[in-house]
């Protein structure tokens, strides 16, 4: 058979080298280090040590709540809800901890379990009843964010009498405070549970082509309904980090976080129609944010111009994606 | 004889508005490949489905090795050791070769939380070597070509070890030494004793590989036959229960004028197409041969606006066109019928009647922006009239239409659009024998009419059969053309395997 071996030599394709994903975490790091350089060139205060202390602690919360996303802007759903949650987290905290008088580790517990049950409940509304996620997110985002007015009756939940709670998020080694190093901690078990485990393998292979899981005889409802409850303890774990660094659980702060987080995970390079991310590129994509609005109000941009600014770059850095994937 | 391994009886399923299967009956036996065969929507695939368990039926019963069954849903059926390849290819284009093939088992370490990417890895790739396979398990299935990702779909199947494996068209996008691997395969698999469920329209490939036939019809069982017993004939008119368009070659006499109508000269993008230059005639249909990944598509797709060009000249009615995007093509008077009808050329879930029309929106509203809703309804029904199109109505979502109804559904918006030349990227695709000799009366009906066409197929008889003129593409470049008298098969093969380095030789 003298041309089917001449037709396999035609159809053998050169390998890619190139991973789709790697450049855009390179673009990524490019820009988050051109930043770096143009604002510490800008202004001498930029790199001083207690200003990117001050930039790793506000990447802290935002980024959390940025890493829990990621997992379900994987699936090609979005969550709506996270920063409500998160709200809703630290108010439940607050609740167990000095309404009830329980020791900190349950109001710990009691604030991931408000998250993850959250997240359950919009998982079971998409994954079980067909309710798609734009929706049932927002629903679950008014729902959380009323819940936590009517638990705290509208007023702030006070630590006064846990000195020691405060220090979950800003106890500090070598002036470090302990939310930075949970945030990168969390970051690497995000980044495990996403590329090691069966977790994240169904979590990918959901956002590619959920019909194909399906017929693979993979339980997709189960799978799904798992990955929004991670979201949800992500923000439920956001939300004791928030509560600890005001010493308080402030009901009526959150809405517009969940925002944010999507915009970390969209620089990041995680595509909103699933199937592709990374949790690197979420943390970088975090930290661009925060560097970012840092860096503009050490040079005295206006609060208002900073917004402009920070929309510019989600959609700069969003097209710049696309771009690549053209060139392809 | 061996043992029945799956029978299937009084099988009865009913989606909104069709009776999909109406008592229908299967039987296959242990180390048999036994065709099932049937016109498009038929039923095959949903019989199939019910099998494995996508879908669950209304009445009926299934008897797998002697004991009766009920498949509620996909895992079951892998657990009974029944796999299926889709007609539809399932796969996840970002995960890996590998990731896809175990997708649902995948091994673990110690921690059965972990996944052990070495192991995954190592069987896909002895996986490959039992199949003479030259793929790298890591490779994204997004990079792949249709072909390869056929391959990874055949290599799933495979890996389940399965007792009873059902292919729903797994030739339809095969080159021919890939479906010449795929029947070592096949008999490899069929002497261990596996029972092979082989679903085509390719005649020519059941002679080759099959043993016995169940034809179906209108989601009713016809007849089982032994397939050195039957004629293909008997075959086709079971199937299809009338007479069938024949064509001969084309009876071209050049007709005298010879204006052309498109003039494409030195059209370059990336590696894909390289200076390719041609011209068709008013009245024309020039057929464009070659080996999957020729390039074919990539010149259809350049002239019609969907890719960049990096440069050349289009030429429409002896003027310089400037396309920069499918609309301007259109606007022209070109129109394209994708290869991949899922992904480019239809709107799955939307209906019948919208996706006929979308193309040509502009005759169906009024000055005001107002859609003549009747006025497409009617030539839809027109259309599915006269393409024979298997829907309960014009309403229908066209994800519920079968794959080569869905096929005609693609061709009706481009007659309604009424074009003067018309690209089609492999027209007759995975649809059946009836339908395809409907296409062909079509497509000679058009050119008389003064329509010019241009014919992508990998099917040679096909090319040979409706062009009057071949041309013949080969990475990229045009390296032949023949005029319908000279063209044979071979003559095509000779230009379609010549590669570059061996003329610079
Ligand atoms: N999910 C569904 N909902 C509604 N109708 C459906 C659905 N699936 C299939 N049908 C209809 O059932 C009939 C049988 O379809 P099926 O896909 O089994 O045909 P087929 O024989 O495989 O055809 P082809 O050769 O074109 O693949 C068709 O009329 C089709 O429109
Ligand atoms: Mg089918």
């Amino acid at each position: 058979m003298k041309l089917a071996e001449v037709q396999n030599r035609v159809s053998v394709r050169k390998p890619v080298f190139m991973k789709t994903g790697a450049t855009q975490k390179l673009l990524a790091f490019a820009s988050l280090i051109l930043l770096v350089v143009f604002f510490s060139l800008s202004s001498e205060n930029f790199l001083r040590f207690d200003n990117v202390i001050g930039i790793m602690l506000s990447t802290a919360v935002i980024g959390v709540l940025a890493l829990g996303s990621t997992f379900v802007i994987i699936t090609g759903g979005i969550d709506l809800s996270v920063g409500t949650v998160m709200t809703f987290a630290s108010v439940m905290t607050g609740v167990v901890i000095t309404f009830w008088g329980l020791p900190i580790p349950l109001g710990i517990a009691g604030g991931i379990l408000t998250g993850a049950l959250c997240g359950f409940i919009s998982g079971w509304l998409v994954a079980k009843m067909n309710i798609p996620p734009f929706i049932a997110t927002l629903g679950m985002m008014m729902v959380t964010k009323g819940l936590s007015l009517v638990v705290s009756g509208t007023k702030p939940i006070y630590f006064n009498d846990t000195p020691a709670f405060s220090k979950i998020a800003m106890g500090t080694v070598f002036k470090v405070p302990f939310a930075v190093f949970i945030f990168f901690g969390l970051a690497i078990i995000a980044s495990i549970v996403l590329s090691k485990t069966i977790i994240g393998r169904y979590n990918f292979a959901l956002g590619s082509n959920e019909e194909a899981t399906r017929l693979s005889g993979v339980n997709v409802t189960f799978w799904k309904i798992l990955i929004y409850v991670i979201t949800g303890a992500f923000a439920g774990i956001a939300g004791i980090m928030m509560a600890s660094r005001l010493n308080s659980a402030q009901p009526a702060l959150g809405s517009g976080y969940e925002l944010e987080a999507i915009a970390a995970v969209v620089i990041g390079g995680t595509s909103l129609s699933g199937g592709q991310g990374s949790i690197l590129g979420t943390v970088i994509g975090a930290l661009i944010m925060s560097v970012l609005t840092n860096g503009l109000r050490i040079l005295s941009v206006p609060q208002e111009w900073q917004v402009v600014i920070v929309g510019l770059v989600v959609i700069g850095a969003v097209y710049a994606d696309i771009l690549r994937r053209r060139k392809k | 004889m061996s043992q029945i391994l799956v029978s299937m009886d009084g099988i009865t399923k009913q989606f909104p508005g069709v009776l999909a299967l109406d008592q229908c009956r299967f039987e296959l036996r242990a180390g048999e490949v036994h065709a099932l065969v049937g016109e498009n929507g038929a039923g095959k695939s949903t019989m199939m489905k019910i099998l494995t368990g996508v879908y669950t039926k209304d009445a009926g019963r299934i008897v797998y090795k002697g004991k009766e069954v009920e498949i509620a849903h996909t895992k079951a059926a892998q657990n009974l050791g029944i796999g299926i390849i889709h007609q539809e290819l399932q796969l996840m284009p970002d995960l890996t070769i590998a990731q896809n093939i175990f997708i649902g088992r995948e091994p673990r370490t110690k921690f059965p939380l972990f996944l052990d990417d070495n192991e995954l890895n190592g069987r896909t790739q002895a996986l490959f070597e039992q199949m003479n396979l030259k793929l790298d398990p890591r490779t994204l299935v997004s990079e792949l070509t249709v072909a390869k990702q056929q391959m990874v779909e055949i290599a799933k199947a495979l890996s389940f070890k399965s007792e009873v494996l059902i292919m729903d068209e797994p030739t339809a996008a095969l080159t021919n030494a890939e479906i010449d691997e795929l029947f070592r395969m096949i008999t490899q698999l069929r002497e261990q004793g596996v029972g092979i469920v082989y679903i085509s329209h390719r005649m020519e490939e059941l002679k080759r590989i099959t043993d016995r036939i169940t034809v179906m019809r209108d989601g009713c069982y016809v007849d089982t036959v032994r397939t050195d017993e039957a004629t293909i004939d008997a075959i086709i008119s079971m199937m299809v229960g009338r007479q069938i368009y024949s064509t001969s070659k084309p009876s071209i006499d050049g007709s005298g004028q010879q204006t052309k109508v498109l003039e494409v000269q030195r059209l370059s993008r990336g590696n894909a197409v390289k200076d390719v230059s041609f011209h068709l005639n008013k009245g024309e249909i020039v057929g464009f041969a070659g080996l999957m990944g020729a390039g074919r598509t990539e010149v259809a797709r350049a002239i019609f606006g969907a890719d960049p060009i990096d440069s050349g000249e289009i030429l429409v009615n002896g003027k310089s066109v400037s396309i920069k995007g499918p609309n301007d093509a259109v606007r022209c008077g070109i129109g394209y019928l994708s290869e991949d009808r899922k992904q480019f050329g239809l709107l799955v879930d939307m209906d019948v009647k919208t996706n006929i029309s979308i193309a040509s929106y502009r005759s169906f509203r009024n000055p005001f922006g107002w859609m003549k809703q009747a006025k497409m309804e009617r030539n839809a029904e027109a259309h599915v009239a006269s393409l024979k199109i298997k829907t309960p109505n014009v309403d229908q979502k066209v994800k519920f239409l079968s794959g080569g109804n869905q096929q005609k559904v693609v061709i009706g918006k481009w007659l309604t659009r009424d074009c003067q030349i018309l690209m089609i990227d492999e027209p007759t695709r995975g649809i059946d024998v009836g339908a395809k000799s409907e296409i062909y009366k079509l497509l000679d009906e058009l050119v008389q009419q003064g329509k010019s066409i241009i014919m992508i197929s990998s099917e040679l008889p096909e090319i040979l059969r409706m062009s009057h003129r071949i041309i013949v593409m080969c990475e990229g470049r045009i390296t032949g053309e023949l005029s319908s008298a000279e063209a044979t098969q071979e003559a095509i093969m000779k230009f379609a395997t010549m590669r570059v380095e061996e003329e610079a030789k």
